[in-house]
């Protein structure tokens, strides 16, 4: 039995994006011991990405909002799938969590009377979004990080987790590689939060980093967690297209929430062929009225460029499928065009929008105010994930924890832009009380050295293969599956196959070599992420087979239609008694009457 | 602009060699690798093709491949820059680009550096502290006005760039008594936030090492975000430092504004 170097914590987190980081920050403040582990280093999470905003009903911009109008707008949003109560605890919780950002220091834009300004997002209502320019994940993140770093919480760099350990039911900690020297260390804790994000590398297209392999969903079904909603992955409609190298990148919502519009290669704003009948009441019946909307007429109605995100990039691969597409295979977002209602538009979109200014300046060759971007859908967002306590976002393993996109339920079938980053403010500190709570309220937890001796071997065992393939060649065959067969369309004989590969792609990983040696080897941390990426994978595919109807982010070919019979239970994985995944139906609890009447009012 | 669609003006395809530094902090050497390129590519791109087709444990750290993270900062040709926003068609690639780690940080692997200084450095720098709340519901009332002054310095994506051009840190190794421009403009962004009252003056002359920086702008040349770190954040603080060490009349007029302020 191996020795390990051992650390311990009260709380361990694994993650620093926004979720990990409040989570930290939280555990802290009850009085714990806190542990931080990330793959990257500090403050490069993927919130640092984030662009359009913060989304939380504080009402600065518009006093008809409330966290009623917050609640009925993501739920409508998530088409009543969601975990009605986290729903509600996001919607009442969200203003408070930003507020206390700007006491801790974040700046954001202001209204003309110095309050938070709040800009309009799609499927919300009112504008909602707390913002800076187009960088808020940069100033969340570095806040929380500039925050963070005063709370006594051991940041563990460039560490990352192999397996959860247990302590019969319970999670006990983690054993962990670290990146640059490649040694192991044990972390015992006595509760463990993941908030290691998406899953987005599972896709050839995406707006995701390296990071996003899915970490956290496939280390709590190793340890006997419940994931659930897999099936809905989040297309952001609008990623660049060109050149090849810069394909999936991400351009921000906010590009259409100042007023921005979808046009074919015809010059034809397709967007208003298309509104789903429960938004139509709720979208501007001409381009008039929706410009008057995205500057700050309180009686016009959104375009129809803000509708959910998944309506949206079924639009677009509409398009271009119908042989209506830019010439690299997208549609034009032009924001160019509101030279004509605004003196100074050249100036406006570089101070609103600065960062997208920037991106398509240098990487595009493109000046967005003066010429139309080429846009189309990229992996962004997984609203699927790890099922948990919609009050504790405890797992349905005591002691493990998931806050953020690693967890499900808050965003049903589809998340609305800005819903992220109050997801990971309000469910990252919900998540480190109740850790902290948990870790104090139980006796101290003693890890299973014999599980971690087990995955360090296994860890090590692709460098004493010297004939077998590359893990990169894996990797990216794995992205073409998912791509090609698990895409925004999907169809049952297609995902069959996918299964297959997947499949065949996990027989492989189990021969994959790797050369040289365990310092900093990109190579090895490839290696291990594979089977993270083939659990994932399986997880979505089995789910969107399951779901024979088309609901949010899910659209089946062979079901266009949505179906009554699917909106009454989550479909959930689990690792069975044989080791292999088993789905279940899970039936969605009730909601509570007032609830209901915030709906029925419609919020 | 159906068919102004621009392209690169290189060729589509093209072999390019790109020297890069192998090693650790034991030693290396330079090591050479051709690889095809295609338009718009960065040189991130060129090294992660290297990376998955030729050396699967060349080391290099990146993230968001957009500007926006600050990870893979790099000398590509000697110069400090960002990998994933260095285009290969704004190099010369008749002859090799060379790409190296660095080299004002001690070496990790390849192109991973030890940056882990910067980590402690910001530790030591006060924190935000803010003024009490303007309105009863705890809740703060500021100018957009006094937003936008600070954003330049907000926009720092911690790349480290200007760390690793700075004379003070890569040739004279002042690391134990100066922060770097980096922290300049972290500590300018504090002391200039419309909330903050925490003093950090007599800590930028006495603990920052702010007259270490004889204002040669080589941070400010190599900044991926364009902040203006020696004009709007160096010298607005070496000038704070002045008025609160140098100048008596100041003085006097700064401790009777505090009596009032207070």
């Amino acid at each position: 039995m191996a020795e390990f170097e051992t650390v311990h914590h009260d709380v361990l987190v694994v993650g620093a994006g926004g979720a990990g980081l409040r989570a930290a920050i939280a555990a802290a403040a009850a009085g714990v011991s806190v542990g931080l582990v990330c793959k990257s280093l500090l403050g490069k999470a993927h919130t640092v990405m984030a662009e359009g905003g913060v989304a939380a009903a504080m009402g600065n911009v518009d006093d008809r909002d409330d966290w009623k109008v917050h609640f009925a707008d993501t739920m409508r949003g998530g088409q009543y799938i969601n975990n009605w109560r986290m729903a509600e605890l996001h919607a009442k919780e969200a203003p408070a969590r930003v507020r206390e950002l700007e006491a801790w220091g974040a700046l954001f834009d202001r209204t003309p009377d110095g309050r938070i300004l709040q800009r309009n997002f799609g499927g919300h209502r009112y504008p909602r979004l707390a913002h800076v320019g187009d960088r808020t994940g940069l100033e969340m993140i570095r806040t929380l990080q500039d925050h963070g770093i005063h709370q006594g919480i051991d940041v563990h760099m460039e560490w990352t987790v192999l397996t959860l350990l247990s302590d019969g039911e319970r999670v006990a900690g983690a054993l962990a590689y670290d990146r640059e020297r490649g040694r192991f260390r044990l972390f015992a804790a006595g509760a463990v939060v993941l908030a290691t994000g998406g899953i987005g590398r599972a896709y050839r297209i995406t707006s995701n980093s390296w990071e996003y392999t899915g970490d956290g969903q496939s280390l709590a079904y190793h340890a006997g967690a419940v994931l659930q909603d897999m099936e809905f992955v989040q297309f952001h409609p609008t990623g660049m297209v060109w050149p090849p190298s810069v394909r999936g990148i991400l351009v921000t919502e906010g590009v259409r929430g100042e007023g921005g519009v979808l046009t074919n290669r015809e010059g034809r704003r397709f967007m208003f062929d298309d509104i789903p009948e429960n938004y139509r009441s709720q979208t501007a019946a001409d381009a008039d009225e929706g410009w008057r909307y995205t500057q700050g007429d309180k009686n016009a109605r959104r375009p129809p460029e803000l509708l959910t995100r998944d309506h949206v990039a079924r639009c677009i691969t509409r398009e271009v499928r119908e042989g209506r597409g830019s010439p690299h295979g997208g549609v034009y977002l032009d924001i160019a065009w509101i030279k004509e209602r605004l003196p100074n538009a050249a100036e406006h979109i570089k101070k609103k929008l600065p960062s997208m200014y920037h991106q398509f300046k240098q990487l595009a060759d493109i000046d967005i105010t003066a010429e139309p971007m080429e846009v189309g859908p990229t992996t962004h967002y997984i609203m699927g994930g790890i099922r948990v306590d919609g009050d504790t976002q405890m797992s349905s393993v005591p002691g493990l924890f998931a806050a953020g996109e690693c967890a499900a339920g808050l965003h049903g079938a589809n998340r609305l832009g800005g819903n992220s980053l109050s997801d990971l403010l309000v469910f990252g500190q919900r998540a480190g009380t109740y850790a902290a709570e948990f870790a104090k309220g139980h006796p101290a937890a003693t890890p299973d050295v014999n599980q971690a001796s087990a995955a360090a071997q296994k860890a090590l065992e692709p460098f004493s293969r010297t004939t077998g393939e590359g893990p990169y060649q894996i990797q990216q065959s794995l992205q073409g599956t998912m791509q090609e067969l698990v895409g925004i369309v999907r169809r049952e004989d297609e995902m069959t196959k996918a299964l297959h590969e997947i499949s065949a792609l996990s027989a492989r990983a189990s021969h994959v070599a790797v050369s040289g040696n365990r310092e900093y080897n990109p190579g090895w941390h490839t290696a291990l992420d594979l089977g993270n990426l083939l659990t994932v994978a399986e997880a979505i595919t089995r789910s969107a087979i399951e779901r024979r109807e088309s609901r949010g982010g899910h659209f089946r070919d062979d079901f266009p239609g949505k179906d009554t019979n699917f909106a009454s239970f989550n479909i959930t994985v689990r690792q069975g008694a044989d080791g292999r995944m088993e789905l279940n139906r899970e039936a969605i609890r009730p909601m509570p009457d007032a609830l209901k009447q915030v709906i029925a009012e419609g919020g | 602009m159906t068919d102004t669609q621009q392209t690169t003006p290189q060729a589509t395809t093209q072999t390019a060699t790109f020297r890069v530094w192998r090693g650790d902090a034991k030693g290396g050497a330079f090591k050479d690798y051709s690889t095809e390129t295609s338009p718009g590519m960065v040189v991130l791109d060129a090294i992660h093709q290297i990376q998955a087709d030729q050396a699967n444990d060349l080391a290099v750290r990146w993230n968001c491949k957009a500007g926006k993270c600050g990870s893979c900062s790099a000398e590509i040709n000697g110069k400090p820059k960002l990998m994933c926003m260095t285009r290969l068609s704004d190099l010369p690639l008749e002859a090799p680009v060379t790409v190296e780690p660095m080299r004002a940080f001690p070496s990790i692997k390849d192109l991973v550096t030890d940056v882990s200084w910067n980590y402690r450095v910001k530790e030591k720098i006060t924190q935000f502290t803010p003024r009490p709340p303007d309105a009863p519901d705890g809740t703060w009332r500021i100018q957009q006005s006094d937003v936008d002054r600070v954003q330049e310095f907000r926009k720092c994506i911690e790349c480290f760039l200007c760390q690793d051009v700075c004379h003070v840190l890569r040739e004279h190794h002042e690391e134990a008594s100066f922060i770097g421009p980096r922290f300049f403009v972290y500590t300018a962004a504090l002391e200039m936030h419309p909330l903050d009252v925490a003093d950090r003056i007599p800590a930028l002359k006495r603990d920052y090492g702010i007259g270490f920086c004889n204002i040669t702008k080589c941070c400010t040349t190599v900044c991926p975000e364009s902040i203006t770190i020696t004009d709007n954040a160096i010298i607005p603080l070496k000038e704070r430092v002045v008025d609160e060490f140098y100048d008596p009349l100041g003085k006097l007029v700064k401790l009777f504004s505090r009596a009032k302020r207070g």
